[in-house]
């Protein structure tokens, strides 16, 4: 019981810190125009990452294709015909389901 | 003025609670999911609740439950679970110019930042504050709401893969970053962001092919 209580109190510390680092260190501070332009970038960057591990992580790191992809797929489609957010991830939910009630 | 909360006339909490609602569904579902491994893993039922309020991110409390299950030891849960969160540095970095207040209230405001309330809050390459607080706090509330109910109630609830829902995420990710990608600079950074991530994501541990992806955005600091 006592690892359970260490291992919260250090992962929450820990993510506590590291969510609260960045205004701490930079303030209200301008940065750099070098330094802007690459946040800026940030978004598509992470958000491509995001898209890919999702979409194919395993649960315990490297890939798995599963009934996500057919999802993703169907969000793609769903995008192309200009789907607002909520019907778009309806369709990647519902098409996963299906996929995995059919398989 | 229907909209107090948005003076400027930009968007104001309840359109980041409004935004966030599709994948507020999908959060709440995985908090149960949470809880369900989180008990299971001899977690008890006070902690996993605890650790959904206080470390906030899905995927490393996963992360940290399945190695505690498994008897992989505190350090080996810890070390995954930080390295998980690592991304949130960068992602906080981000938001950093648009938080306001003392130290105190900027940390704390910060602790809103998740990968969907920080995708859904992006506004022309900046971060939205109350789009920010909407979606954090909603998904906060899902999350955390979810595990209570996990640890609680488990057995009684469906698992959330058989509805599909574990493909609710890549398909929001998707759908912002469509919305994202104005400009040659902002594709070339997305693509370099998804080819890090499938190159390392054989060969790295879980965690450090988005932390790595973040490198993508050095394409944006050409300009000057």
């Amino acid at each position: 019981m006592t690892a359970v209580w260490v291992t919260v109190a250090a992962v929450g510390l820990a993510t506590m810190a590291i969510k609260a680092a960045g205004t701490l260190l930079v303030g209200d501070r301008t940065l750099p125009p070098r330094a802007q332009g690459a946040l800026e970038h940030l978004a598509p960057a992470l958000l491509a990452a995001l898209v890919v591990s999702q979409a194919l992580g395993g649960s315990g790191g490297g890939f798995a294709i599963d009934a996500r992809l057919a999802g993703l797929a169907a969000a793609a489609v769903a995008l192309v015909f200009r789907a607002p957010l909520l019907l778009v991830v309806t369709v990647a939910a519902a098409t996963a389901a299906l996929v995995r009630a059919l398989a | 003025m229907r909209h107090p909360t948005r003076p400027s006339g930009g968007p104001g909490y309840l359109d980041g609670v409004r935004a966030a609602a599709p994948i507020g569904v999908a959060a709440f579902a995985f908090g149960v999911s949470f809880g369900v491994l989180a008990r299971s893993a001899g977690m008890g039922r006070l902690a996993p609740v605890v650790m959904s309020l206080t470390t906030f991110a899905g995927s490393a409390q996963f992360a940290a439950a399945s190695i505690l299950a498994a008897g992989g030891g505190v350090a080996a849960a810890v070390a995954a679970a930080v390295l998980l969160n690592l991304r949130y540095g960068p992602m906080g970095l981000s938001a950093a110019s648009t938080l306001e207040g003392p130290w105190w209230r900027r940390a704390l405001t910060a602790q809103l930042v998740v990968d969907e309330s920080w995708a859904i809050a992006q506004r022309d390459g900046r971060i939205d504050r109350h789009l920010l607080v909407g979606a954090g706090l909603l998904l906060a509330v899902g999350w955390v709401g979810g595990t209570a109910v996990g640890v609680l109630a488990g057995d009684l609830v469906a698992d959330p893969a058989s509805l599909g829902l574990d493909a609710a995420f890549p398909a929001l990710f998707l759908a912002l970053l469509a919305g994202q990608i104005k400009g040659r600079s902002r594709l070339l950074a997305a693509i370099g962001g998804a080819l890090i991530a499938l190159a390392l994501m054989p060969v790295a541990g879980p965690g450090v092919p988005i932390i790595a992806a973040s490198l993508a955005c050095l394409v944006g600091a050409r300009r000057s």
